[in-house]
């Protein structure tokens, strides 16, 4: 199972802009390296980070193999009212994986 | 111990994200911190962007995790891993019954073969240095402390000598660059004065975290040596030499570098 460290502010004041970040721990493969065997690796790269403030899209980012190893993705949003925040990652071989973490707006 | 209330004082400071810093005043020793941009260094500071704390989450399930024939985990010992508090600043320590000395992770290893009765982990394994994060950021801000053990003497003085004997293809001894050209670049990279006090430490070069003797494995194959394997007496005696030089300078395990 992934890792992820995420950083939301517990709380804000309603129309504030605050700051997100979040780290997922991926190899993020590219599909061009061979591996020990001289064979070539298999891509597995994440493909798309969605981010969900109570249901409703707010950030999403498609990835792309020339992307380092753990992603690390900070983008801003509003505060608008007391909630969730889903964050999302998808990518090859399956891969899916999901945090929510809960602000308090007043 | 005659500035050992500074070091203490700046531990606290360390604790609550401050950046390292030399032991006093005077002193002219730099951590490895100092010579990296604000970028990286921001990495660094907040818990949330570095990777390394990636490793530290998978550590303390593995501190958790029962292993072995014994059934027991590391925590059925030891109990919190706030227990370990200071434990990674003094590694690498004398082994009595090896007769030698050891580093944490090799330490690791000794206690899963013989309290938890596990397969010992590969040296660099990601499991090993998952626990291995884990433990020192319980020492994090902790000024390093190797033990004065007269039993060491003479391997740290192996270490030294190593540390300045010319090495590979290139002919360079660590000292010619760490001691003798610390801050001027190479390539393009500033050279550091080579203290290992964030190790095991997360290297965007890497995009993994690495322990130190990855890191003296790479400088020998940066000279053109043939790297020792790990875990080979001559790498600890040189992170023992180095623990030794680096004496009450602050722990920033797991630490960032580019």
């Amino acid at each position: 199972m992934a890792h992820t460290l995420i950083k939301v502010p517990a709380s804000a004041r309603r129309g504030e802009i605050i700051a997100i970040s979040t780290i997922i721990g991926h190899p993020m493969e590219t599909g061009f390296r061979p591996g020990a065997d001289g064979r070539i690796l298999p891509r597995n790269i994440i493909q798309r980070f969605t981010c969900h403030y109570n249901d409703e899209l707010v950030f999403s980012a498609e990835l792309f193999p020339a992307i380092a190893a753990n992603p690390l993705i900070a983008f801003h949003t509003v505060a608008t009212t007391s909630g969730t925040l889903r964050f999302s990652w998808e990518g090859d071989q399956g891969f899916r994986h999901t945090e929510s973490v809960s602000i308090e707006v007043t | 111990m005659r500035h050992g209330w500074i070091i203490l004082l700046l531990g606290t400071a360390l604790a609550t994200g401050v950046p390292a810093q030399p032991a006093t005043q005077t002193d002219a020793r730099r951590s490895g911190f100092d010579f990296m941009g604000s970028a990286v260094q921001a990495m660094q500071r907040d818990d949330a962007l570095n990777p390394a704390m990636l490793w530290v989450k998978q550590g303390e399930t593995l501190w958790q995790a029962a292993a072995g024939a014994s059934g027991k985990s590391c925590a059925s010992c030891h109990g919190a891993a706030g227990s370990l508090r200071g434990v990674a600043a003094r590694y690498p320590a004398f082994d009595t019954a090896l007769q030698r000395p050891v580093n944490l992770a090799q330490r690791i290893n000794l206690c899963r073969q013989n309290r938890q009765l596990a397969e010992p982990w590969r040296l660099e394994s990601q499991d090993l240095l998952s626990l291995e994060s884990f433990i020192a950021l319980q020492s994090r801000g902790l000024p390093m402390a190797p033990p004065a053990d007269a039993r060491l003497q003479a391997f740290v003085e192996r270490g030294r000598a190593r540390y300045q004997q010319r090495l590979g293809q290139l002919n360079l001894s660590c000292a010619q660059c760490h001691d003798q050209r610390w801050g001027q670049r190479l390539g393009g990279t500033v050279i550091p004065q080579a203290h290992p006090t964030g190790y095991p430490l997360y290297r965007l070069e890497w995009q993994g975290l690495g322990s130190l003797q990855r890191r003296l494995r790479n400088c020998l194959s940066g000279v053109r040596a043939q790297p020792w394997p790990y875990g080979a007496q001559e790498l600890v005696e040189l992170e023992l030499y180095l623990a030794a030089q680096a004496r009450g300078m602050v722990l920033e395990s797991p630490a960032v570098r580019p």
